[in-house]
C-alpha cells in the first residue's frame, strides 16, 4: 500500500517512550525509522522490563515500542563513529533526541551544528520541562512530570489524596504531539526547502491534556478541581450520574444523562435530593451514593438492558479478559503478531490509524541492538 | 510562517474529539470552519462543566474551538447543502465524528465528497468502528474507558474500577486523528493525493494502553495487579508512587530500595538487597515507607534525595504549579478574544516550530458568526470560477 511518509529516513536518537512512541508513529506511516544506539547497550528501554518479562535478550516493553525500527550501533563520543553519523545525518530527513538541554551541542549535534551538515533536516526535540527554566535540568520521568502539572488531583475520590494516571500519559502525548509536529514541519519544509525545529516537552503535553478543566480554572477565579467524596466518580467537574457504579456481579459506567430519567428507570428514589439539573451539581456526591444503593441489587447484564433500551450512555466495565473478548475487539483487528525469526512470535497492537480503508499493519519486529549497523555503512557509503 | 498557512479545513465534528484534532491544525496554521446545526450547534456549546458559563456558552467549548470560525447551516436545506459543498470543493481537509451511516444520510461520506473534491483529505473518527455489532454504540469517553480495560489501571487494589478524570481517549483520538490527516496532507504535497482517514476510540484507548495490553497478550493473560496502596503503575515494582509527607505529598519514581533506605534513614529497607523484591514485594515496601516519610517534610526528603539524584517530585496542584519559576518560564496561558470583545484566558498549542510559540490571539466563534463572510467567500469563488 501508499504509506504517506514513504521514502522518508528518521535517525532516532531517543531512549525510553516518548521519543521512540513518535518515532513508532512515524514508521507505521511510512517512513524508514533508524534507531542511533550506544554500542553494548543501547536504548536503555532494552534492559527495562515490566513484571521482568525478556524476549530473548530484550525487554518486551522495548520490542512494543521499537517494533518496524532499524538500528545503528554508534557511540556519541567517539569521534570516527561521530564522523559516521554526519554522514548519515546528512543523507536523513527528520532526526529527533530527548537528551537534557546541553548534552546535543556537546557533542556538536544540536540543531545550528546540523544545519551545516544538512540545512534541509528537520529536528525533534524532546525534553522535560523545556530548555530553560529552574526545572530544565530535571530528570523527565513520567510520575514526576505528572505530580508537578496538578494532574494528580483530577482522579480517584477527594478521600484519596493525589492519584496518578496509571499509565506514562505524559510521554505517550508527548509522542504523539512530536510526531504531529515533526509531520506539520515536512509540510512547513515542502514550502521553504529548509530546515525545521520541533521542540516539544513532558510538561507541556501534559498540560495541553488538561487544557479543558485548566481553562475552567483560568476563568473561574481559581476554583481548585473538587473531586466527589463518593467512590466510583470518574470526573471532578461534571454532575451525577458520571461515575461507576457496583452491580451484584461486577460495575457498570454511567455517563452523562437525564437524572429524573435514569432513577425512573432503575426505581431509584432521589426527589429530596434533585429539584432541577442543578441540583445534579450541588448534590453530586449524594446522588452518586444514592444511585450506589440501587445499583448493588442488580447484576449488571440486567441495569444495562433497562438503560440502554432507552438510549442512556452506559456501559459494563470491563478487564482486559472481557474486553479482549469482545467481538468488536477482533472486528477491529487490534492486535497484529510479529515474527521474530526461529519460530518465535510475540502479539502486540496495531497502528489506531486506519488509511484508505487499511489498517497499518507492520509486523516487522524491533532489532537487535546495532543489527543493521553495516549494512546502512554499505548502503549510504559510510566510512 | 507557520506550516499549514493557506489550508482550508471544513470541521462538522462535535465534543472534544474531532474539534480538539482540528485546533491543532488551526494552530500549525489552517482556516477551520466549523458546520454547526441551525439554532443549536455544536452540543458542547451547551454541555456545561463545572458549572461555569463564559459569555453564554461552556468553558468547554471555548478552550476547545478558539481559533476557528463558525458556519451556521441546515444540513437539510438544499441552498445551505450546497453552500457546504461548493467549500468542501476549496477545502484541503474535512472531519466528522457523526456515529456511523449519519454522513451517508446527509450526502457527506468519503464517497460522496471526493466526487466533489477528489484531492481532499476526508477524517473521521468513531467510537468502535464503522462496521461490526458495536457501531451504533455512543462514543462517550468514560464508557470507552471501562470496555477496554483501562479503569483497572489507576488507583489501588481495593479502589475497584478508577477512570482517568479527564476525557483521554477523546484526546487520543483527536490526536490520532491529527496525525493522518497531517500524513495525507504530506502525501498531497508530493504526490497530488487526496486520502481517507478514520480513527476509532476503542483503537485509540488500545494505543494508550500498548504497553500495557502487549504484556497481557504475551504473560499468559494476567490480569493487571495494582498495589495495595501508592500504586501509580500496575505493572511497576516498589517505590514507584505517591507517598504523603508531614505536610504534603512527594512522589518517587525508579530506585534501588536499599539506597532510598540509607538515604532516608530508614533501616528497615536495607535488607531489601534483591532486585527482584522490589517488584514481588513491594507492598510491603510500599508500606514502610509510607510510614517513614509521614515523618518529615516534603522539601526535606528532596532536599536529601535530589541531590542523590533520586528521580522524586513534589506534587503540585495548579496553584503551587502556576506560581512556580518552572512553569512561567513555559509562557502555556495565553489570552484570546472573541468578535465581540470578550476575553478569556487559556493554555496554548504544546508544540514549538522554529523557536515560536504557536499562540493565537482569536477566541472561540458565536454560532454562525462568520455566515455573511463565508458565503461571499464562495460566491467570490464561484465567479472567479465562471
Amino acid at each position: 500500500m501508499n504509506r504517506p511518509l514513504e521514502g522518508l529516513l528518521v535517525l532516532e536518537f531517543c531512549q525510553f517512550l516518548a521519543g521512540p512512541s513518535a518515532g513508532l508513529k512515524l514508521a507505521d506511516l511510512g517512513a524508514r525509522v533508524i534507531k542511533i544506539e550506544r554500542p553494548g547497550s543501547g536504548d536503555a528501554c532494552r534492559q527495562l522490563s515490566i513484571k521482568n518479562i525478556f524476549v530473548e535478550e530484550d525487554s518486551l516493553l522495548f520490542h512494543t515500542i521499537n517494533r518496524n525500527k532499524e538500528s545503528y550501533a554508534a557511540d556519541l563520543k567517539n569521534p570516527e563513529d561521530l564522523a559516521k553519523l554526519k554522514q548519515l545525518i546528512a543523507k536523513a530527513d527528520i532526526m529527533t533526541h530527548n537528551f537534557r538541554p546541553g548534552v546535543m551541542e556537546k557533542i556538536g549535534l544540536d540543531y545550528q551544528s546540523v544545519q551545516l551538515i544538512n540545512p534541509q533536516l528537520i529536528y525533534g526535540v524532546v525534553t522535560g520541562y523545556g530548555k530553560e527554566g529552574p526545572w530544565a535540568g530535571k530528570p523527565g520521568q513520567d510520575l514526576l512530570v505528572q505530580s508537578v502539572s496538578g494532574l494528580t488531583y483530577l482522579s480517584g475520590s477527594a478521600i484519596d489524596g493525589p492519584v496518578p494516571f496509571g499509565l506514562s500519559v505524559s510521554d505517550i502525548m508527548c509522542g504523539n504531539h512530536l510526531a504531529q509536529g515533526v509531520m506539520a514541519a515536512l509540510i512547513k519544509r515542502a514550502k521553504t526547502n529548509k530546515g525545521v525545529l520541533v521542540e516539544v516537552s513532558l510538561l507541556e503535553s501534559v498540560l495541553d491534556v488538561q487544557f479543558e478543566v485548566i481553562t475552567t480554572y483560568l476563568n473561574d477565579g481559581g476554583k481548585l478541581p473538587n473531586r466527589s467524596q463518593a467512590k466510583g466518580s470518574a470526573h471532578a467537574y461534571l454532575s451525577a450520574p458520571y461515575g461507576m457504579y457496583e452491580t451484584a456481579d461486577g460495575y457498570l459506567a454511567l455517563a452523562m444523562g437525564s437524572l429524573p430519567e435514569i432513577c425512573q428507570l432503575i426505581d431509584c428514589d432521589i426527589t429530596d435530593l434533585y429539584t432541577d439539573t442543578h441540583s445534579a451539581f450541588e448534590n453530586r456526591d449524594l446522588l452518586i451514593e444514592r444511585l450506589a444503593e440501587t445499583f448493588k441489587k442488580q447484576p449488571s447484564r440486567l441495569w444495562l438492558e433497562r438503560l440502554e433500551r432507552h438510549g442512556i450512555w452506559c456501559a459494563e466495565v470491563l478487564n482486559y479478559q472481557s474486553a479482549t473478548a469482545l467481538n468488536n475487539y477482533e472486528y477491529l483487528q487490534i492486535e497484529q503478531q510479529l515474527d521474530l525469526g526461529n519460530a518465535k512470535q510475540i502479539r502486540t497492537t496495531v497502528s489506531p490509524i486506519r488509511l484508505d480503508h487499511e489498517k497499518l499493519f507492520a509486523a516487522k519486529a524491533a532489532p537487535k541492538l546495532g543489527f543493521d549497523t553495516a549494512a546502512i555503512n554499505n548502503e549510504f557509503d559510510i566510512n | 510562517m507557520r506550516p499549514l498557512e493557506d489550508y482550508l479545513v471544513i470541521d462538522f465534528s462535535q465534543f472534544l474529539s474531532g474539534p480538539s484534532a482540528s485546533l491543532r491544525l488551526a494552530d500549525f496554521g489552517a482556516r477551520v470552519i466549523k458546520i454547526e446545526r441551525l439554532g443549536v450547534g455544536d452540543i458542547c456549546r451547551t454541555l456545561y462543566t463545572s458549572d461555569l458559563i463564559m459569555n453564554g456558552e461552556s468553558s468547554v467549548f471555548h478552550a476547545i474551538n478558539r481559533n476557528k470560525e463558525s458556519l451556521e447551516v441546515d444540513l437539510k436545506n438544499e441552498d445551505d447543502k450546497k453552500l457546504v459543498q461548493e467549500l468542501l470543493k476549496k477545502a484541503d481537509v474535512m472531519i466528522h465524528n457523526f456515529r456511523p451511516g449519519v454522513m451517508e444520510r446527509l450526502g457527506f461520506d468519503y464517497n460522496a465528497v471526493a466526487v466533489l473534491n477528489p484531492k481532499i483529505i476526508y477524517g473521521e473518527i468513531s467510537g468502535y468502528g464503522t462496521g461490526g455489532d458495536w457501531k451504533g454504540k455512543p462514543g462517550q469517553d468514560l464508557l470507552l474507558q471501562s470496555v477496554t480495560g483501562l479503569t483497572s489501571l489507576t488507583g489501588n487494589e481495593d479502589s475497584g474500577p478508577v477512570a482517568m478524570g479527564l476525557s483521554v481517549v477523546d484526546m487520543l483520538a483527536g490526536a490520532h486523528l491529527a496525525q493522518g490527516i497531517l500524513a495525507c496532507l504530506y502525501r498531497k504535497v508530493v504526490k497530488n493525493e487526496g486520502g481517507f482517514v478514520q480513527v476509532s476510540m476503542m483503537e485509540s484507548a488500545y494505543d494508550f494502553q500498548f504497553e500495557t495490553i502487549t504484556t497481557f497478550m504475551n504473560d499468559g493473560g494476567c490480569l493487571p495487579q495494582r498495589s495495595k496502596k501508592n500504586n501509580a503503575n500496575a505493572y511497576l515494582g516498589a517505590p514507584y508512587g505517591i507517598y504523603q509527607t508531614e505536610n504534603g505529598y512527594l512522589s518517587l519514581a525508579m530506585g534501588s530500595i536499599p539506597v532510598l533506605g540509607k538515604l532516608l534513614g530508614c533501616a528497615e529497607l536495607l535488607d531489601y538487597t534483591d532486585v527482584m523484591e522490589a517488584y514481588s514485594k513491594r507492598d510491603e515496601i510500599k508500606a514502610i515507607l509510607a510510614k517513614h516519610l509521614l515523618t518529615g517534610s516534603t522539601a526535606h526528603w528532596l532536599s536529601i534525595l535530589e541531590p542523590a539524584d533520586i528521580w522524586c517530585a513534589d506534587v503540585l496542584n495548579w496553584d503551587t504549579l502556576m506560581a512556580h519559576d518552572g512553569f512561567k518560564s513555559l509562557n502555556m496561558i495565553q489570552e484570546v478574544e472573541m468578535a465581540d470583545g470578550y476575553q478569556y484566558q487559556t493554555t496554548r498549542c504544546p508544540i514549538r516550530i522554529d523557536g515560536e510559540l504557536l499562540t493565537s490571539a482569536k477566541g472561540s466563534p458565536k454560532l454562525g458568526q462568520d455566515n455573511t463572510q463565508i458565503k461571499e467567500f464562495i460566491n467570490q469563488n464561484i465567479i472567479a470560477d465562471a
